[in-house]
């Protein structure tokens, strides 16, 4: 028996596998997030998703970002969503006045042709393209040359970035506060 | 591994979230599928960061989960103001603008 892997040594069936598995996850979840009739059963497949993509980020070697995406995304935003449904007294359980009546006949048309524009221009544009293929296979840890990034060529963005983090804390109280 | 798998999981998953910011009418709903969109994006950075190595685009992640991270904040601070006024998060009703 011949395997494919025997042809191709730098095939890597177990990561493939894996991201098939995740992938097939996240597109089910993501797929409940906009179609669920129940808003706390949106977020929880909202929490599935991000999971999936933390998931793959470590597939990606950046791990830094994978914990980054859990603490920040299924730690903060997520208790932030699961705030707003129940400050807006959404109704618990099914619920049939989440979607725009009609709404599916010109978005569902919309996504597909923006998804069929972006299959095509990927697969002309990378056909068969591997990552990590140009010889720089990371190292273990790439953590600290990431901080180094920001704290020298990106700097400027990151200063910027505390600003807006700032500005938004400030926005959103004075928003939400009552008088 | 092909670095179409990943471009290709971050199409499908912003197609999703372009769909589900079309099709929801609760304010709440709509800024969840506008997360799905910016995840589409960060994975597409990582792929990209890992097709042409350095770490430039894990330090683009960053920024943008940062600047998600804002955009919740105020989009759900603004989404309880108008509940509060309007005792309905319901985007069809908020028809003011139209001329």
């Amino acid at each position: 028996m011949v395997l494919a892997a025997d042809v191709q040594p730098d095939i890597e069936i177990a990561q493939n596998i894996g991201f098939g598995i995740i992938a097939a996850v996240m597109v089910i979840a993501a797929v409940r997030v906009v179609t669920s009739k129940n808003v706390v059963h949106a977020a929880l497949a909202l929490v599935m998703v991000m999971a999936g993509a933390a998931a793959q980020y470590l597939l990606l070697a950046a791990e830094f970002v994978a914990v980054t995406q859990v603490l920040v995304y299924i730690g903060a935003v997520m208790v932030l969503f699961l705030f707003g449904v129940m400050l807006t007294r959404a109704k618990l359980g099914s619920d049939s006045d989440l979607d725009n009546a009609k709404a599916w006949a010109y978005a569902l048309p919309i996504a597909l042709l923006l998804l069929g524009v972006l299959v095509y221009v990927l697969v002309a544009g990378f056909e068969d393209d591997k990552i990590g293929a140009s010889g720089s296979e990371p190292v273990a840890g790439r953590t600290s040359a990431i901080s180094d990034l920001i704290f020298s060529a990106y700097a400027v963005p990151f200063w910027g970035l505390s600003f807006v983090l700032l500005a938004a804390a400030i926005g959103s109280i004075v928003l939400a506060r009552k008088d | 591994m092909l670095v179409n798998n990943f471009l290709l999981l971050g199409a499908v998953l912003f197609c999703i979230g372009v769909y589900g910011v079309i099709v929801r009418k609760n304010a709440v709903l709509v800024l969840m599928s506008i997360e799905l969109i910016l995840n589409s994006v960060n994975i597409n950075l990582l792929a990209f960061d890992r097709l042409h190595g350095g770490n430039d685009g894990n330090v683009f992640a960053l920024y943008v989960i940062a600047v998600a991270a804002a955009e919740v904040g105020v989009g759900l601070a603004m989404v309880l103001l108008i509940f509060r006024n309007r005792k309905t998060i319901a985007l069809d009703d908020l028809s003011e603008m139209k001329g």
